[in-house]
């Protein structure tokens, strides 16, 4: 099970990376992936759209069911991977990497402190399985 | 939480096991799409064995089943199988099921493991009045076990050494394989050439093992419930409690052909005929989406911003690569070309409709 060093978490499986302090990418970790298996669609949310944390901004769907995904923290999507509406299969791929999902403006840093460190998010990972 | 004969056999091969109606059943071992493609190109191996079963003995038994189905089982000749709906007084749809005929006085019926015991209960009361009749329910002593795929006549007789070929399409048989007996049957639920095989409960997964053993390198492989749906959705399979329930009728449904009216009386068919006679207000229809979605099981059916039904199966479709779905809907929408909208998370998406089977397979020469 891979859980990178350098990104944060949610309980809800999401990965955050911060680029500066302003800005982070998110995406679905891989005990996540592995759960859905075969990914073959992804739902965005549109540039601009003000996201709340812990509220759902984007879904992913496996062959058999459609699962939420929240947002982690709160602001601004500034980005979406367009790449993932085309080829949802680079969510099972590559989470971290090509598989990443879109780029918040945060509005509140102070919210990052709610965010699981990879030691905590490996427990929660592991009772998946 | 009940498991099937075969339950240690599935955790062998880390199957991930969830609970459906009451038994613990393999959803898929590999990707569920790995699993769709190895049964549409290859072979795939399913335990069924949740299914109901019920055995009908006695003198009265075929015209007993014969008023409680709404298809023709006059029409069998002994070793044949048929599909039909069981209907109550208004036409809703009981359960779909296989009507086994082993000989004029003999039946099997194999149906729906969610509705086992409102089966068993709905035959024991009909049967009040063709006594002597026999229902017993054969579930827990037997299990079934299907191999659905291109492959499997061949897997067949290479397996078991014999010759299957003259086992026609819904006929059946029994064999002896090593001194046990196994009933083979040319059925499946995946729109593929395939085989379901009876065996009893101690020798069936011996029988799985050496199935899975002796045709592994040739691409058999395991297939979960998963698979088995998106199979059968492309085939233009009804399931119960999507595309069929109580206040469904089969005139509604794409399985009106099996209510055969020139038969004698038969429960539902008075309220069918009317329905006949009146015509249908809503009826089943595949559609495949125009716009990215997928459309799933409830989601509203639309035709400018009307609300003219819902979507009763939906699904990515891994032998097509498209999104498609049942839906049941208002019967003038009903028709291949028509444009309709599916309502996905608040946004609606377009969709039109198609004739099914959405998939069919090229039948081998």
């Amino acid at each position: 099970m891979n859980i990178p060093d350098e990104l944060l978490y949610t309980k809800t499986h999401e990965w955050v990376k911060k680029i500066n302090p302003k800005e982070v990418v998110v995406g679905i970790t891989d005990p996540a992936q592995q759960q859905l298996k075969d990914i073959v669609f992804v739902e965005l949310p549109s540039i601009g759209k003000d996201l709340r944390a812990g509220v759902a901004c984007a879904v992913v769907e496996s062959v058999k069911a459609a699962y939420d995904i929240f947002a982690p923290l709160s602001g601004t999507v500034m980005k979406v991977n367009q790449k993932i509406q085309e080829k949802p299969e680079l969510v099972n791929n590559d989470p971290y990497g090509e598989g990443w999902f879109l780029h918040i403006e945060i509005s509140n840093p102070n919210e990052l402190n709610n965010l699981l460190n990879p030691a905590q998010y490996r427990i929660i990972g592991e009772s998946m399985h | 939480m009940k498991k099937t004969p075969l339950y240690d056999a599935h955790l062998k091969l880390h199957a991930r096991m969830v609970s459906f109606h009451d038994y613990l059943m393999p959803i898929q071992y590999d990707t569920i799409t790995n699993e769709h493609h190895c049964v549409r190109k290859k072979a795939g191996l399913f335990d069924i064995s949740h299914m109901g079963r019920f055995e009908v003995s006695g003198n009265m038994a075929l015209p007993f089943i014969q008023y409680i189905i709404t298809n023709d089982a006059a029409k069998l000749a002994d070793k044949q199988v048929q599909y039909t709906p069981i209907c109550n007084e208004q036409g809703g749809i009981l359960d779909d099921i296989l009507v086994y005929k082993w000989h004029q006085k003999h039946f099997t019926l194999v149906g729906n493991c969610s509705n086992r015991e409102k089966d068993l209960a709905w035959l024991q009361k009909q049967a009040a009045a063709y006594q002597p009749i026999e229902i017993r329910d054969l579930t827990d002593g037997t299990s079934l076990i299907a191999l659905q795929g291109p492959l499997s006549l061949d897997i067949l007789e290479d397996t078991f050494k014999g010759k299957f070929g003259h086992l026609k399409r819904f006929s059946f048989d029994d064999f002896l394989w090593d001194g046990i007996r196994i009933t083979i049957s040319r059925t499946g639920y995946t729109g593929e050439e395939g085989f379901e095989i009876f065996a009893d409960t101690t020798s069936v997964t011996k029988l799985w093992d050496l199935l899975l053993d002796n045709n592994k390198q040739d691409g058999l492989a395991p297939v979960g419930l998963g698979a088995r749906d998106t199979l059968r959705l492309e085939a233009g399979l009804l399931l119960y409690g999507n595309e069929m329930n109580e206040t469904i009728t089969p005139l509604e449904t794409t399985i009106g052909w099996t209510v055969k009216f020139g038969k004698d009386s038969f429960i539902g068919k008075e309220s069918l005929l009317r329905q006949k006679a009146q015509g249908v207000d809503r009826k089943l229809a595949g559609f495949e989406m125009i716009d990215r979605g997928i459309p799933r099981q409830g989601y509203p059916v639309l035709q400018e911003n009307e609300i003219i039904g819902n979507v009763t199966s939906g699904s990515f479709s891994p032998t097509m690569n498209a999104n498609i779905g049942l839906g049941l809907i208002k019967s003038q929408y009903a028709h291949p070309g028509e444009r309709l909208q599916i309502q996905i998370r608040g946004n609606n998406y377009n969709a039109r409709v198609v004739k099914t089977p959405f998939y069919q397979r090229e039948i081998r020469q």
